[in-house]
């Protein structure tokens, strides 16, 4: 039903998941992330809607901002070791 | 379903790529087969929702005896979406149905979640009701300014002047100030967040899950389709960033003070406090009038 | 199973309808009641709060009757079994809720002591006007189940079917009593709870992945599950699935809507119920219920006194209506009389399942007190 992407920075301290059909394009992950490092990807979704995509992969922190603002539960992020 | 996975190289060799892809937190409360939800881009509902699925895992409730009782509008499907014993019932009337739910089975945690006007307007005499009663239950009130599902009429919490479909003029009539409402009532705890405060958000439901009595959260909300795009708000990131703007968390201060206006929001817990809940009350009464007749109803042994 | 006897006053009293109606729903093992005082139902609701206390149900006297009215649909979901109670303009408030507990399976029981309306017409005094909105009242299509008893005894008596017929067919049952019935006392003979039959919720056995919460059954009525047993319940007034999710489409619609109202339907043998006296030679019968029943006895008396073959046939279960049994005996007679405290209601539905073989003559009362048993009984003998 929905298609996943793992994005997986090298040296990480957090890393996101991504669930592209459920996203709809609000826009609140790009603008509350923390750290800036989300930004609308080119890409469309099956509903017209431009997913996010990391665009600093090596500092996303893991503090899943992210996914308690997205209303969509399309996008999270997980603190890792 | 079909996942799609691209696993980079050099993650393999470094040991980091994971082979699982772990499941979204909110995810054990959803009911997955029905997503994606009806809500609009931008809608601040789901926000809340996340908010509160994480607050049930930091509680550590047992899930089994969370019940979520909602009414009709946008804020009233989030029953449907949860993934617990929840109820749907008639536009108003969640807080006498789940004060029926509370009452036959006190071992239940009862959450209504709802909005404004289902909460406020059709359903504002057992909104004062329960509050007075002090019945427990934990009301998440999510209002975005609107009767939303209906098409954007005006709502007891529209502010003065906006636009609405049946205020098309501007709204002339003053608007609630719903943390005042509650702690007059009696309401135990009283608290106004907004989608964009998920932090506190989740901590003050996290706090009304075990805390006993009538808690009331007040959340602001964006409605983009219905209230902003009518009131020069471009769209729900635009609102959110307003309450981000425009909220003041002000320390000690009284619900009666909790303005929203053109200026600011107030936000904040503006009431904590212990009364007897309806239950203790009833069992006291019981007791002292029948002595060892009585057996304390819903009290484990 | 048996009834509780925690709650069965076993013995012989002297109490009026309401006080027995109370009774009845003790021994039924109803627990939760919530209501708001209206004349003449109020001493239902009175009798409860006292004796609820020590027999471990809970009553609270909510804010109005929207609010008792789906309070008790809550207290169904969590596991009891729940009435409230009311007369007239409460009913109309109920009605909403009516409609739910019926869409949503909800077994509960609404008792009416009905009073002379329209809007608040005649608080003290009787009327049966009632019945037409207890089929119709609220929106959409859906069926009930109407009970109505003529004496205190069977306050008693048919409190304990309404509830069994609720949780049999998983159904709001409306308990249609009148002013008259509610308010007079008699004798009241209530058994050993060992002597009272109580049909027990229909909760599934299945584990929660393999239950459908609207999955019927071959008498199309679905198991249910109640909250805080881990089945993860959704209950909806939308039209919904056998998931229990909405599905406001035209194919669901038609098979939800159909299926609840053929549950009634398809069942109305096993539901109904009547008392016939006479009717095997009759020319003429008398179609009656509540109070009304009665008065007519002293006119049927008169009647038979004159050489005339009157039978009586008396509606216990008001809805469904006996269709079946009503044309048939429409086959043999010339008339159908129907006194009823109400300016015709039931008297439609006689002359609908008549088809035309018998006449149906209505003696209209327009309420606030019963018949004038001459006024029947000149209907009697003017009807052939």
């Amino acid at each position: 039903m929905s298609e996943t992407t793992i994005k997986q920075p090298k040296k990480v301290r957090g890393r996101i998941y991504i669930k592209k059909e459920l996203c709809k394009g609000c826009g609140f992950c790009i603008e509350f992330c923390p750290l800036h490092i989300l930004a609308f990807s080119e890409e469309f979704n099956k509903k017209g809607y431009h997913p996010p995509k990391i665009i600093d992969e090596d500092r996303c922190s893991g503090c899943d901002l992210c996914g308690m603002y997205c209303p969509d539960f399309a996008i999270f992020g997980i603190k890792v070791k | 379903m079909s996942t799609s996975y691209y696993v980079k190289d050099e993650e393999i060799e470094s040991g980091v790529c994971e082979l699982e892809i772990p499941q979204n937190p909110v995810d054990r409360y959803l009911r997955m087969d029905r997503m994606p939800h009806i809500w609009c881009t931008g809608c601040g509902i789901g926000t809340t929702v996340n908010c509160f699925a994480r607050a049930l895992t930091e509680s550590q409730i047992d899930m089994k005896n969370v019940c979520v009782v909602s009414g009709i509008g946008c804020t009233g499907r989030v029953s449907g979406y949860l993934n617990l014993d929840s109820f749907h019932t008639t536009h108003g009337r969640a807080i006498p149905f789940a004060t029926g739910l509370k009452l036959a089975n006190p071992e239940l945690t009862v959450v209504v979640y709802s909005g404004d006007g289902d909460l406020i307007a059709i359903g504002g005499n057992h909104f004062i009701h329960a509050a007075r009663r002090n019945m427990d239950l934990k009301i998440i009130c999510v209002n975005n300014f609107i009767y939303g599902m209906t098409g954007g009429q005006v709502a007891p919490t529209t502010p003065l002047n906006a636009i609405a479909t049946t205020s098309p003029y501007g709204n002339y009539e003053e608007a609630f100030n719903l943390p005042y409402l509650a702690e007059s009532c009696g309401a135990v705890y009283v608290a106004r967040w907004t989608a964009y405060h998920v932090i506190q958000l989740t901590r003050a439901m996290k706090e009304i899950m075990t805390k006993k009595g009538f808690c009331f959260i007040e959340i602001l909300a964006p409605c983009p389709t219905l209230y902003d795009r009518r009131n020069k708000i471009a769209d729900g990131l635009e609102h959110m960033k307003l309450f981000k703007e425009k909220s003041k968390i002000v320390k000690g201060v009284s619900a009666k003070d909790a303005v929203i206006n053109d200026q600011q929001f107030i936000l904040g817990t503006f009431v904590n406090r212990e009364r007897k809940t309806y239950l203790e009350s009833m069992n006291e009464k019981f007791s002292d009038v029948f002595g060892s007749r009585y057996t304390p109803y819903g009290v484990k042994l | 199973m048996k009834a509780d006897p925690i709650g069965v006053l076993t013995g012989t009293h002297f109490i009026d309808g309401d006080h027995s109606c109370c009774e009845g729903a003790l021994s039924a093992g109803c627990r939760f009641v919530a209501g708001y005082p209206i004349t003449p139902s109020t001493e239902v609701v009175e009798r409860i709060a006292s004796r609820f206390p020590l027999v471990g149900g809970i009553f609270i006297q909510l804010e109005d009757e929207i609010a008792s009215s789906i309070a008790i649909a809550g207290a169904v979901w969590a596991g009891k079994k729940a009435m409230t109670v009311t007369s007239g303009p409460g009913f109309s408030l109920m009605m909403e809720h009516i409609g739910f507990c019926a869409m949503t399976e909800t077994p509960c029981v609404f008792v009416d002591v009905q009073r002379g309306g329209p809007s608040t017409g005649l608080p003290t005094l009787p009327g049966q006007a009632d019945i037409m909105q207890a089929r119709w009242g609220s929106h959409g299509d859906y069926e009930i189940i109407a009970l109505a008893p003529n004496s205190c005894q069977e306050s008693f008596d048919l409190t304990i079917q309404a509830f069994n017929l609720a949780e049999k067919y998983r159904v709001p049952v409306l308990f249609m009593l009148d002013e008259c019935v509610g308010h007079m006392t008699e004798k009241v003979v209530i058994p050993p709870a060992e002597q009272i039959d109580i049909y027990p919720r229909r909760y599934t056995k299945k584990l929660p992945k393999d239950y459908l919460m609207y999955a019927p059954g071959p008498d199309l009525v679905p198991e249910m599950a109640k909250a805080g047993d881990g089945y993860n319940v959704f209950v909806t007034g939308l039209t919904h699935d056998e998931r229990g999710y909405p599905a406001t489409t035209p194919p669901a619609q038609d098979v939800l809507v159909k299926r609840l109202v053929n549950k009634i339907r398809r069942n109305a043998d096993d539901i109904v119920m009547y008392e016939e006296d006479q009717t095997d030679n009759a020319d003429v019968i008398v179609v009656s219920y509540g109070i009304t029943s009665r008065v007519a006895l002293k006119a049927i008396e008169w009647a038979r006194r004159d050489g005339m073959k009157v039978g009586t046939f008396r509606l216990q279960v008001i809805w469904p209506f006996p269709e079946k049994r009503i044309t048939a005996l429409a086959q043999k007679i010339q008339a159908f009389v129907v006194p009823e405290m109400n300016l015709g209601q039931i008297v439609f539905e006689v002359e609908r399942c008549s088809q035309g073989k018998a006449k149906s003559v209505l003696v209209p009362h327009a309420g606030g007190t019963v018949h004038n048993p001459e006024d029947i009984y000149q209907a009697i003998k003017g009807s052939l």
